[in-house]
């Protein structure tokens, strides 16, 4: 048995594996099959098949499928090399046969990495909105360059959105303005973003130009002309979809059990003849008014008076009963039939409206079916067997439906709810694909935070990031690494930041000190620093810039960060026991003072407070716990504007850290319990430098939140109203049973 | 070979026994293939089970008496395979029908020996490796004798290996199959596919619309969502067994074991040895084996002879080169051997790559980057390597996964269970119901012999108050997810728990929001390893941790009322309603299993009146208490398997609990001490 199982480990263990993250109640029970000798017989329950319906068991000496010297002999003779093999693919396999590997130049991504050009736009073009939102995000982001000799790939500032020649939005011409680009060089590494496509009477998915080797980014693509890992199948989005941030989902509770008042509601306009109206023209038999309610219109068109049959009228009426948003709230499944195109808007209404979405569009290829695994979060139907949709959703186990319904929420959150996060989506697909090794594994893009938060080339390491210990069966990390950001000179051996220094690295989980001099004075002496048990290491600050505290140096080997302002006054108890906090949050910053957010209205926008409140939704950085991964994140995923503001300012690095990491994890920030002596802040009043005593400061602070919730496009802050205390903390218990005792101590 | 002559010689009584040699390869693999077409949507919410059976009375039979079928050689020959062939386009779905077992059916059709016109055979009869699969599908519940209700059709026409079969001629044997309807429901399976020069990665025998489980496909002919991509056999590894290595470092890094690579590949290899030195190891073929060893088994490097495939399981990674074929059967020898294969084979659709995630256990480098492929490795964490050697992922999935924080407007109901205590009961009542999120309060009365109070007698309050009535005095039914709870927030509370203050329970409830998917109450408690006894001990003390909060007073989300009743594991249900008791320890294992998370204690509250507090209250009662909860957690612990529970030293108290600050400005100033 034993020897069984080690064969086959990865065809038994990672498949049972898969099955169950992929198709949650299947179930695998192969191995037992031992149990059940004997009572076959009855199987099926209805009839006993006779011995000669089986596979009948050969005795004969069977011969292998394959002679033993087959493969070797056939390798050998292989007279074609391998690299003549890849140049021959790569001429063969063009146009619609178009890969990677024929029709895509690496050779430009070496050098510079993943960066890309957009072309500047041409007087007189123009450009509908959603398209000059796609190029914003673009560039906005990190890839982006200006230089067109830096770039690996390629976007048009022509707008391809709409290729439905009807439109008034479609660009005559689009040929041979393409064609008089001096960088399209046949489309190679370019990428064209395309949202329709053909137009009445056959829609078809030609986009009206010869798009070359050009990539497609293209919503309602079929299976047929979709080139796999090549091309990127998109969702269609409205004009008025957010260019950044976005609505949040709109689900608020998991319910149990989790039916909602209508078990599958769908609302659209019908076709009456032409491509694509059979499965809408059908709709009326599953529609039961009750729990099912498939709803469409005939009004729409200009003559559909003209056209409409004997159904209209009814329909129509019934049509007008229902309000969308209504049912769309309180449906448990919604039909997502295709329309004329395969994709429709209904699609990211059902998936932002926690509806989970009954896919009933043949040959479509589902958005970002390349690393979005659809059947987590949608039902995948065949228009064929409409009439058996509603008892197929029916068998489906509640269980399965919560967990439906919570990953339309995950996906809509993480890669569609705005203009940007499609646009990056994409970008980064595409740049896992040309570094196929440090590359996003589906674990990654399926799970909360999600793909565009975990940056591969941070490690291709899941254990590395703090959101897959359980995942790994892995404990949080046992240490941390003290960063002490100091910016003042070092004259007395009574500074405080010499204290903080002991007090740190007495801590039982404190690895090591790093000393980040961010002071225009020269580096101490050695000897000028305590002698501690852990190792001290002190280094220049570049630029001696604020943003230079959140880099992700090599130096620091754990993966915690105690991050320190030389003013911050803690004791190891108080160290220890915030250490032990974080490991049971170890997504989030766990840190002592804390800050909070709020609307004001008078002014509308955000205001700050450092006052004692009830709650609070930042803690500061001067003082707090967190993984890592967010200097990397902090370093690589902010935009530079926003880094470069906290650098002039010499400020709001903590609130920008706190945005950070509340815009991945979606929660609130862990308020730990400290000693009271420092009343007001425990920032003190002691470092001459101190910039909290500055009057500014807090006015930038406030305007440093404006401008962060701006480039979010949302406020991704979020309250709390606990405060976590050791289990003993001030109860009238002998002081000697307490394992925190100091913190209490004045 | 040697194990076929092997069974010859012992003969037909350990049949049985080589059946169950490969079995589970053949049942998996089908399994897979089965779930690869099921990825594609069409059957995806069919509940369904794969199991096999086994069956000791079918009939034995001699291959030589398989009925001879001579095809005419004019007979009829299929389309060749249709590359735009989708679920959609060419598979008849309503075949499939979604009938009461909810079981796809499979067909096979029963062997034949078909030959040309003059006689000569068209192919093998029939391999050992896909009558082993036949078997494995013929015993699995898929299996139907009654073509009339079959979903899929498998032929038992042997295309295993194109090299071995006369394609015309097997064209035209498909052809005259009974169903075979341009293939549409056919399901064919090739290890080998192509031949020479090109070696086409596809099966070339004309097909039609037949489904293909197909090894080295290439992504120019796997049609995705139709196809599926299966390993190459290897025979080898089924021969040797191997022992388990666990995850570490090995003796060589990097291995080629392939013999008959392209000169272009070897010299690659060469420079890689000569850079790396010892610790990449590039084997050829034995030039000078002595007669009679197998050189199948045999890698040499210079004059050092290695066995194979066991020289595999002494390093970290074995690459995987294409060939002639793109699917390569050194890729099962490796991953038994439990190396990590480095796939370089440029265009290669990995087996099961619908359901895989051959990221998570592979390197797949580009042939172009094959020179930078030590580089590669050498960047790969030593932790992640490990992962992949253990290409298992022992996981925890919350079944409460998304982060929300839900809002305060939908309350709270509070859960009574009680027996005859009505006087406590009411003041429990009057106190809960001033918590201004409390939404509905629900009475468990357990007592079946006493009516509970009229209606007139129950206290007034502002929100509805129902009693539910109980079949049997169960503390089990505390638990159960009554249709009367309206919100996701569940507050269990006993009938005397009386101490807890109004802002307490409402503070309760808002760290309840900020963490739905774990246990939050008061009580706290605690268990620990008894290294005397060697088992664990349940603590009540005043300890600096805690595991578990009782459930005497807790907030917990009402899924975890679904999870209790309906999927405790094992027998911990009748267990707590026969011992009367740990109902409460059992409901912490069981969120603590399914999410990983710890417990949150809310507030210092500690001292309840509940049993076992008597003991601190220095009554000296019930010691057996504590030890029937010990041995409740000793019980539970067996049966999960595990320890799921996970100990903290933290509570949750009010932001500005004790802190110098007015208490009339605080949220919850009415927190009491203990």
């Amino acid at each position: 048995m034993q020897a069984k199982k080690r064969y086959f480990i990865l065809l038994s263990a990672g498949s049972c594996l898969a099955l169950l993250f992929y198709f949650g109640g299947l179930q695998f029970r192969a191995s037992r099959s031992h149990s059940r000798r004997g009572e076959h017989s009855g199987r099926n329950g209805l009839h006993h098949p006779s011995p000669d319906h089986f596979w009948p068991r050969f005795p004969d000496a069977l011969r292998p499928f394959v002679p033993w010297d087959q493969l070797e002999n056939e390798d050998s003779t292989v007279h074609i090399s391998p690299r003549q093999k890849r140049d021959a693919n790569s001429s063969i396999y063009k146009g619609k046969k178009c890969r990677m590997e024929s029709c895509f130049d690496f050779t430009l991504c070496k050098k510079n990495g993943f960066k890309v050009y957009v072309y500047p736009q041409q007087k007189g073009e123009k450009i509908a909105e959603s398209y000059q939102n796609i190029l914003a995000a673009i560039e906005g982001s990190r890839f982006y360059t200006s230089d067109p000799s830096q770039a690996c790939l390629f976007v048009l500032s022509l707008d391809t959105l709409d290729r439905d020649q009807l439109s008034p939005q479609y660009v005559h011409n689009l040929r041979s303005k393409v064609q008089s680009l001096h960088l399209w060089n046949n489309g190679r590494n370019h990428l064209i973003f395309n949202l329709y496509s053909g137009t009445w009477p056959d829609y078809t998915e030609d986009v009206g130009f010869d798009i070359g080797q050009a990539m497609l980014a293209k919503a309602s693509i079929s299976t047929e002309n979709f080139r796999p890992n090549f091309d990127v199948s998109i969702p269609l989005f409205s004009k008025d979809h957010p260019r950044t941030g976005g609505e949040r989902g709109f689900l608020k509770f998991n319910t149990i059990p989790p039916l909602r008042k209508y078990m599958l509601v769908f609302k659209g306009k019908r076709y009456l003849t032409g491509i694509g109206s059979d499965t809408r023209n059908a709709l009326y038999h599953v529609h039961n008014g009750e729990d099912v309610l498939l709803l469409t219109t005939c009004k729409h068109g200009k003559d559909w008076q003209k056209h409409k049959d004997s159904r209209c009228d009814r329909d129509n009426t019934e049509y007008e009963k229902y309000d969308y948003r209504e049912m769309l709230h309180n449906a448990t499944f919604c039909l997502v039939p295709r329309g004329r195109r395969l994709g429709s808007f209904r699609f990211l209404e059902a998936l932002q409206a926690a509806c989970v979405p009954v896919m009933l569009s043949n040959g479509w290829e589902l958005p970002f079916s390349e690393v979005i695994n659809w059947n987590q979060a949608a039902v995948i139907g065949d228009e064929r067997l409409l009439l058996q949709i509603p008892s197929t959703i029916r068998s489906i186990h509640q269980d399965k439906i919560l967990a439906l319904r919570q990953q339309t929420q995950f996906l809509w959150e993480a890669y569609f709810s705005s203009v940007e996060k499609i646009v990056l989506t994409t970008l980064e697909i595409i740049q896992d694909r040309i570094f196929k090794h440090i590359s996003r594994n589906s674990l990654i893009w399926n799970k909360h935070p999600g793909g565009l938060f975990v940056l591969p080339q941070y490690s291709s390491y899941l254990g590395d990031f703090p959101y897959y210990y359980a995942n790994l069966g892995l404990k949080p990390p046992s240490k941390f690494t003290a960063v002490i950001h100091a910016v003042t000179p070092l004259v007395s051996q009574s500074q405080p930041v010499l204290k903080l220094l002991v007090a740190a690295a007495k801590s039982q989980y404190c690895a090591q000190i790093i000393v980040l001099w961010n002071c225009d004075k020269p580096l101490p002496a050695k000897h000028r620093w305590p002698a501690t048990a852990v190792p001290v290491i002190v280094i220049e600050g570049e630029n001696k810039v604020m943003s230079s505290r959140f880099l992700p140096y090599d130096n620091i080997v754990t993966d915690a960060v105690l991050s320190l302002d030389e003013d911050t006054v803690l004791s190891t108890t108080e160290v220890d026991f915030a250490f032990t906090v974080w490991q049971s949050f170890p997504e989030r910053i766990v840190g002592y003072p804390a800050r909070s957010h709020f609307w004001d209205n008078s002014k509308e926008r955000w205001g700050y407070t450092s006052k004692w409140t009830n709650d609070y939704s930042m803690v500061l950085t001067g003082a707090a716990i967190y993984h890592k991964y967010y200097h990397y994140l902090y370093t690589h995923y902010l935009p530079a504007s926003l880094k470069n503001m906290v650098d002039q300012l010499a400020n709001c690095e903590d609130i920008l850290m706190n945005f950070l990491v509340s815009a991945v994890t979606k929660l609130p920030p862990i308020k730990v319990t400290q000693k009271k002596q420092y009343k007001e802040t425990m920032m003190g009043q002691t470092s001459r430098a101190s910039r909290w005593a500055d009057p500014d400061h807090f006015a930038q602070r406030q305007s440093c939140m404006n401008t962060f919730a701006s480039w979010f496009g949302y406020m991704p802050l979020i309250h709390s109203q606990m405060r976590l205390d050791p289990v003993l903390f001030k109860d009238q218990v002998s002081i000697l049973r307490k394992k925190y005792r100091d913190i209490e101590r004045l | 070979m040697c194990a076929a002559v092997k069974y010859n010689l012992r003969g037909p009584a350990l049949i049985p026994r080589m059946k169950t040699r490969h079995r589970i390869y053949y049942i998996t693999l089908f399994s897979i293939v089965l779930l690869g077409l099921i990825a594609t949507g069409v059957f995806q919410f069919w509940p369904h089970s794969i199991e096999s059976s086994n069956d000791w009375s079918v009939e034995k039979r001699s291959i030589r008496d398989v009925p001879v079928v001579r095809l005419p050689a004019d007979s009829p020959i299929p389309e060749r395979g249709d590359l735009s062939c989708r679920m959609h386009t060419c598979f008849h779905v309503y075949r499939c029908g979604f009938n009461p077992k909810n079981k796809i059916k499979v067909y096979i059709y029963s062997l034949k020996k078909y030959v040309d016109d003059s006689g000569v055979p068209v192919s093998n009869t029939i391999s050992r490796e896909y009558n082993e699969l036949l078997t494995a599908i013929s015993d699995s519940d898929y299996y139907t004798d009654d073509i009339n209700r079959a979903c899929l059709f498998v032929p038992s026409i042997d295309v295993l290996n194109q090299n071995a079969l006369r394609i015309k001629e097997t064209a035209q044997a498909l052809a005259q199959l009974s169903r075979w309807d341009r293939g549409t429901n056919h399901l064919l399976f090739n290890m080998l596919p192509g031949g020479p020069p090109d070696y086409n990665t596809a099966l070339d025998v004309p097909r039609d619309r037949a489904l293909l489980a197909g090894g080295g496909f290439s992504t120019w002919t796997y049609r995705q969502g139709y196809d599926v991509s299966i390993p190459v056999y290897s025979p080898l590894s089924a021969e040797v067994d191997l022992p388990e290595r666990g995850p570490g470092p090995r003796r060589y890094f990097l291995l080629s074991s392939q013999t008959a690579l392209h000169p272009e590949y070897r010299e690659e290899l060469d420079a890689l040895q000569a850079r790396h030195g010892a610790s990449v190891l590039v084997l050829e073929k034995c030039t000078n084996l002595s007669e009679g060893v197998p050189a199948v088994r045999k890698r040499c490097h210079r004059h050092q002879v290695f066995d194979y495939p066991q020289v595999l399981q002494e390093a970290t990674f074995c690459m995987v080169l294409r060939g002639a074929r793109l699917g390569q059967a050194v890729l099962s020898d490796v991953l038994r051997a439990g190396c990590v294969p480095v796939v370089i084979a440029d265009s290669y659709i990995l087996p099961f790559s619908e359901v895989l995630d051959w990221k998570r256990a592979s390197v797949v480098v580009p042939e172009e980057k094959m020179s930078d492929v030590y580089s590669i490795l050498q960047s790969i964490p030593q932790r992640q390597i490990e992962e992949m050697q253990r290409q298992k992922w022992g996981s925890v999935s919350n079944p409460l996964f998304l982060p929300l924080i839900p809002p305060q407007s939908q309350g709270f109901t509070a859960i009574v269970l009680t027996y005859d205590r009505v006087e406590s009961l009411f003041r429990v009542i009057t106190e809960v119901s001033k918590v201004p999120s409390l939404a509905k309060l629900l009475v468990v009365w357990n007592n079946q012999n006493k009516n509970p109070p009229e209606d007139s007698l129950w206290p007034k309050i502002r929100v509805p108050l129902k009693v539910v009535r109980t079949a049997e005095n169960k503390l089990s039914n505390r638990f159960f997810p009554y249709d009367e709870i309206e919100t996701e927030a569940v507050l269990a509370i006993d009938d005397d728990i009386i101490m807890l203050t109004s802002d307490e329970l409402q503070f309760g409830y808002e760290v309840w929001r900020e963490f739905p998917d774990r246990l939050v109450g008061y009580p706290g408690r605690l268990h620990l390893w008894d290294h005397e006894m060697n088992k664990w001990k349940y603590e009540s003390e005043w300890t600096n941790e805690v595991s578990m909060v009782l459930t005497g007073a807790a907030f917990y989300h009402k899924y975890f009322n679904y999870l209790y009743t309906y999927k405790m594991p094992g027998d911990i249900k009748s267990w707590v309603d026969a011992h009367m008791n740990c109902e409460d320890i059992a409901m912490n294992f069981l969120v603590a299993n399914v999410t990983g998370k710890a417990v949150i204690k809310v507030t210092p509250r500690k001292k309840f009146k509940c049993p076992e507090c008597t003991a601190i209250d220095g009554l000296s009662l019930d010691q057996t208490h504590m030890v029937e909860r010990s041995e409740c957690i000793n019980k539970f612990a067996s049966v999960f398997g595990t320890m799921p529970l996970k100990v903290v030293e933290h509570r949750a108290d009010p932001v500005l609990y004790k802190d110098d600050f007015p208490e009339k400005l605080k949220s919850f100033p009415n927190i009491g001490s203990l």
